[in-house]
């Protein structure tokens, strides 16, 4: 039975009580609440790098480029194969898709040990919220590292988040509870994991570009 | 055939080489954006840093998040939610620059 033909079967006999479209509607409105809870964060980075332009590009200066490049790539790489995983899905490849999945979260996990390395880095020199050295900056430069660890930390906690519900979505297509005809919820674990991407996308050039 | 094009906002499948495609495309960006910010572009910097970061999202949202192929209403609470925060945008920046 092809796809198509079982959607068919499947809408004109009315077997299947599920909503995919409504369960994705949900999963879009909820993505909006987390746009607007960074949207918050980004508005408040604008305003105060509208003030303090100069302090900014110093304290930018200290972020390592190189480890947020890195991260991006592992983060772009991570969507591209979360998405594939649904189009193997698609296709009936049980095991190529678990493969995808299992890669996506592994990646996700090294996205968070770079983040620790770099934090590392910064509380080594004394950069962290209420420091010494932090303090004893002018205030431009407290405010970029406050948004810095904030912005970044949320972020991380959305990693942390996806990497648990993403393990979840494979334990779950492991056991065929989510199958080729029946992936809503791996395709709203991959939105949610692209929302992730997609403010890194921006976190990326405001807080490790500034030159 | 004719009854796939019918269903195809519920069953459109994108191709493993149409996401590899848009994969490349976003860490070529990726790359132009750090080669970009390491020249000095004065002013113009963060704006061609966020204009590449609008391009790598429209195609984040529009192919690996699917909204392309999905229901237009998904299309609509995006503009929504977007336009409201350029809003919120404009409305605290109007404040800020020009409070005495």
């Amino acid at each position: 039975m092809s796809q198509t033909d079982h959607a068919h079967a499947a809408e004109s006999h009315g077997h299947i009580h599920r909503d995919d479209i409504g369960s994705k509607m949900g999963m879009w409105l909820f993505l909006f609440t987390e746009l607007l809870l960074f949207g918050g964060m980004f508005l408040i980075y604008a305003v105060y790098r509208y003030q303090y332009p100069d302090q900014f590009h110093i304290a930018g200066m200290e972020l390592d480029t190189g480890i947020g490049t890195l991260n991006t790539i592992i983060l772009l790489t991570s969507s591209l194969t979360v998405a594939l995983s649904i189009a193997a899905l698609q296709r009936k490849n049980k095991f190529l898709s678990v493969v995808l999945l299992l890669i996506t979260i592994v990646l996700a996990f090294s996205f968070m040990i770079n983040k620790y390395f770099e934090w590392g880095v910064k509380f080594e020199h004394g950069l962290y919220p209420g420091s010494e050295t932090l303090l004893g900056k002018p205030n431009g430069e407290i405010l970029f590292f406050g948004l810095y660890f904030i912005m970044t930390g949320l972020h991380g906690l959305h990693v942390v988040i996806g990497i648990i519900f993403l393990s979840i979505i494979l334990a779950m297509i492991i056991k065929d509870k989510i199958t080729f005809d029946n992936y809503v919820k791996l395709e709203n674990s991959g939105l949610y994991w692209h929302l992730v991407d997609l403010i890194w996308i921006f976190l990326f050039p405001l807080f490790y570009l500034i030159q | 055939m004719e009854y796939e094009k019918q269903t195809e906002h519920k069953h459109h499948h994108v191709g493993y080489g149409t996401l590899i495609l848009i994969w490349v495309a976003l860490i070529a960006l990726t790359s132009i954006t750090v080669t970009i910010a390491g020249i000095s572009l004065g002013s113009y910097t963060l704006f061609v840093a966020l204009f590449i970061a609008a391009i790598k999202s429209s195609l984040v949202i529009n192919i690996f998040m699917h909204i392309k192929f999905d229901e237009p209403i998904f299309k609509v609470f995006l503009i929504v939610s977007g336009f409201t925060l350029i809003v919120i945008f404009i409305l605290t920046f109007s404040d800020f620059i020009y409070r005495g």
